[in-house]
């Protein structure tokens, strides 16, 4: 049963809830960085004080999977790299998302070779693609605002039966 | 003396001991090198080593030149640290059946690198103590620095991660 469902049968108006889960959710998106080349520098750029991603609620990098909503992929991925990058991810607790950082996690980029796989999305379900070689901070950012606005239009609550 | 003219000296002490096993000599960019018959290499490369004083193997690697003979090369980078000087030793490999002696026992560093040119060219060194592949996953059947073998790899012969979870 549906957490709408049981608050309506006591008489409780449920129009805004998926508004407020939505917008807590929206606001505290923890970035699990999956740093594995170059693109990992302007992400650190991204999180340090002068473009500063806690404005935007992602306070903190999490090194730990269970703790963090989305995660980074900056920097090309090797096949060998590709399942340690799938275990992480399914170590994280849902809701999560996935951003493809840079041309290399996009598509492959440069990197046209028989050992990288040609973008992340190969085997990882990527919400948001992010252009550029390497993509500025502010890219990232934008990215990250991408994702709170996909947070902010789902259905969260209905799911939960 | 220069770098360069110790080099030419160990060129022609190299020619007066092993005179038919020297196929070529030259140089280029200011490096010389020196072409040994496979069959004669081990014995060359030792005697560098222990009388000539190349303690210092640089490098080891392959190449595949594409031709119907004499297909592959193994080229030793060494350096002598008592007078500094630089030389290249070139050996060449046939396609069928390219096998060399092993210089582990001269300069243990060979070890891996050998073990790389192995992974990407499929040159077996006889008398290595563990030559497996060094960078690609051990049931990988192909030696992709070959020139035959296509740029984005062969479809599927590298796993990638399962995305539905395994619930046994």
């Amino acid at each position: 049963m549906s957490l709408e469902k049981s608050l309506n049968n006591q008489g409780f108006l449920t129009t805004s809830l998926d508004f407020v889960t939505n917008w807590a959710r929206a606001n505290a998106v923890w970035p699990m960085p999956m740093g594995l080349a170059c693109c990992a520098i302007e992400m650190m750029a991204f999180a340090g004080p002068k473009y500063d991603a806690s404005r935007f609620g992602s306070e903190v990098m999490r090194f730990s999977p269970r703790q963090s909503d989305v995660m980074i992929v900056a920097g090309w991925c090797t096949y060998k790299m590709s399942h340690a990058i799938r275990r992480i991810w399914d170590q994280m607790p849902d809701p999560k998302w996935c951003i493809a950082m840079g041309a290399c996690a996009s598509t492959g980029g440069m990197h046209r070779c028989y050992g990288v796989v040609q973008g992340v999305d190969n085997f990882l379900p990527v919400d948001v693609y992010v252009s550029g070689c390497p993509p500025r901070p502010d890219a990232l950012l934008n990215a990250l605002m991408q994702i709170q606005e996909k947070i902010k239009s789902e259905h969260s609550t209905t799911l939960d039966s | 003396m220069t770098k360069k003219e110790k080099a030419l000296q160990v060129v022609e002490a190299i020619q007066t001991k092993f005179g038919n096993a020297v196929l070529d000599t030259g140089g280029h960019a200011g490096d010389t090198f020196v072409r040994v018959s496979a069959e004669h290499i081990h014995e060359v490369l030792s005697y560098l080593k222990n009388e000539m004083h190349f303690v210092y193997l640089t490098d080891l690697f392959g190449t595949d030149r594409f031709t119907s003979e004499d297909r592959f090369e193994v080229i030793y980078n060494l350096i002598s640290l008592k007078s500094g000087a630089r030389i290249f030793i070139k050996t060449w490999i046939q396609e069928e059946n390219p096998v060399l002696p092993t210089v582990t026992d001269i300069w243990a560093a060979a070890n891996w690198n050998e073990r790389e040119v192995w992974d990407m060219f499929g040159i077996r060194f006889e008398g290595h103590p563990d030559l497996r592949r060094i960078f690609l996953p051990e049931d990988f059947e192909y030696h992709p620095l070959r020139k035959e073998f296509p740029l984005l790899g062969i479809p599927g012969s590298i796993a990638l991660p399962t995305t539905t979870p395994n619930t046994e």
